[in-house]
């Protein structure tokens, strides 16, 4: 990315950003909006992280290949069992870095 | 409702630190996670105006995560710009929440609270207003707001230059997808949110083949289109089942 697209992508993401935040504080009647569009923010959220999470992962696994890099695939399992019971996102986090670490070491020390 | 001795509203000066101390907890996670985004962005190859430029311009800590990603496999500006405001669309529903706690003020006010308005600015301000009075409460939003802005753009500018010294041994780039694991998690809250994570997971890997990481946003969308369609589904059920009982 050249810095001129850079630059153009961070004055294009401020104000993007800013028009989500600013949207109903500034719109008069938020009434007369699709119920469908309303409805649908919600699961914005979940769908962009999930499509996110799973694109992560498997990146490495499709690049060098399962032998490689199955710790990323366990330290993530592992992380998701924690958080899914805790829903501590440090401890979630944490654990999941910690996890990597040593399956990484066990997997090539 | 029985009337209560109304309490006079605090100062402005009060509400200010009330917001900053509350913000506190949080700040806790958030200097970390700035920390990690400003050694992330140098590790992506973005240069440090560039990474200090993300924290105050899009002041969004996911959207600019997925922007360092976005910008290590050159994508081009608009899938960077249109990826931003798909994550950062979460944000209208702050905005829907707390407008009508706002619409009083002046234009001034709404925009200098809409540009602070994230994750845990809302999650702090939404809970002041549950508590009136709150003829000064912008004041508290106000500093809950600034508290987290000055400590996402400190730690931003420390991370820009630890990062340098972080190992890649440390494989620090994973705590990416944990971040996005772990903020994924409190939004499954029923059956159509689970159905949009796993299908936004399972249709941005078979749409990976798509150019300039479009496959996400396509992705993402759809999996909101199914969500909706399940949640329909789910409601039209529940009415039948009901009227079914009612004939019964």
């Amino acid at each position: 990315m050249s810095p001129g697209a850079f630059w153009l992508a961070v004055v294009g993401g401020m104000l993007v950003t800013f028009a989500t935040r600013a949207s109903f504080f500034i719109l008069p009647q938020t009434e007369r909006l699709p119920r469908l569009f309303l409805r649908g923010l919600r699961f914005v959220p979940p769908a962009v992280l999930g499509a996110l999470v799973a694109t992560m992962v498997a990146d490495p696994l499709a690049e060098s290949g399962f032998r490689t890099a199955w710790p990323r695939l366990a330290a993530v399992l592992v992380a998701a069992i924690f958080g899914w019971r805790t829903r501590n996102m440090w401890g979630t986090i944490g654990l999941g870095m910690v996890s990597l670490w040593v399956l990484q070491s066990v997997a090539s020390p | 409702m029985t009337p209560m001795t109304t309490p006079s509203a605090r100062s402005p000066r009060a509400e200010f630190l009330g917001g900053a101390r509350d913000q506190l907890p949080l700040l806790l996670g958030v200097i970390p996670f700035g920390l990690i985004f400003g050694a992330l962005a140098i590790e992506a190859g973005v240069p440090p105006l560039g990474a200090n430029g993300l924290s105050l311009f899009v002041f969004a800590g996911s959207a600019q995560f997925v922007s360092l990603n976005l910008v290590e496999t050159g994508a081009p500006a608009l899938v960077m710009i249109l990826t931003i405001f798909i994550v950062n669309l979460r944000h209208a529903l702050y905005s829907a929440s707390l407008a009508p706690h706002v619409r009083h003020l002046p234009a001034r006010w709404r925009l200098l609270l809409a540009y602070l308005l994230t994750d845990e600015a809302f999650a702090v301000a939404q809970a002041r207003y549950r508590r009136p009075p709150l003829e000064t409460a912008h004041w508290y939003a106000l500093g809950t707001g600034l508290a987290l802005w000055t400590s996402w753009q400190l730690s931003t500018l420390a991370g820009v230059f630890f990062g340098a010294r972080v190992p890649a041994s440390w494989s620090l780039d994973f705590a990416l997808p944990l971040t996005f694991l772990a903020l994924l998690l409190p939004a499954l809250v029923d059956r159509p949110a689970w159905v949009a994570a796993l299908g936004g997971a399972a249709l941005a890997i078979l749409l990976h083949g798509l150019p300039y990481n479009l496959g996400l946003v396509v992705a993402a969308m759809t999996a909101v289109g199914i969500a909706l369609a399940t949640e329909g589904r789910q409601e039209s059920l529940a009415a039948n089942s009901s009227a079914a009982k009612e004939k019964t």
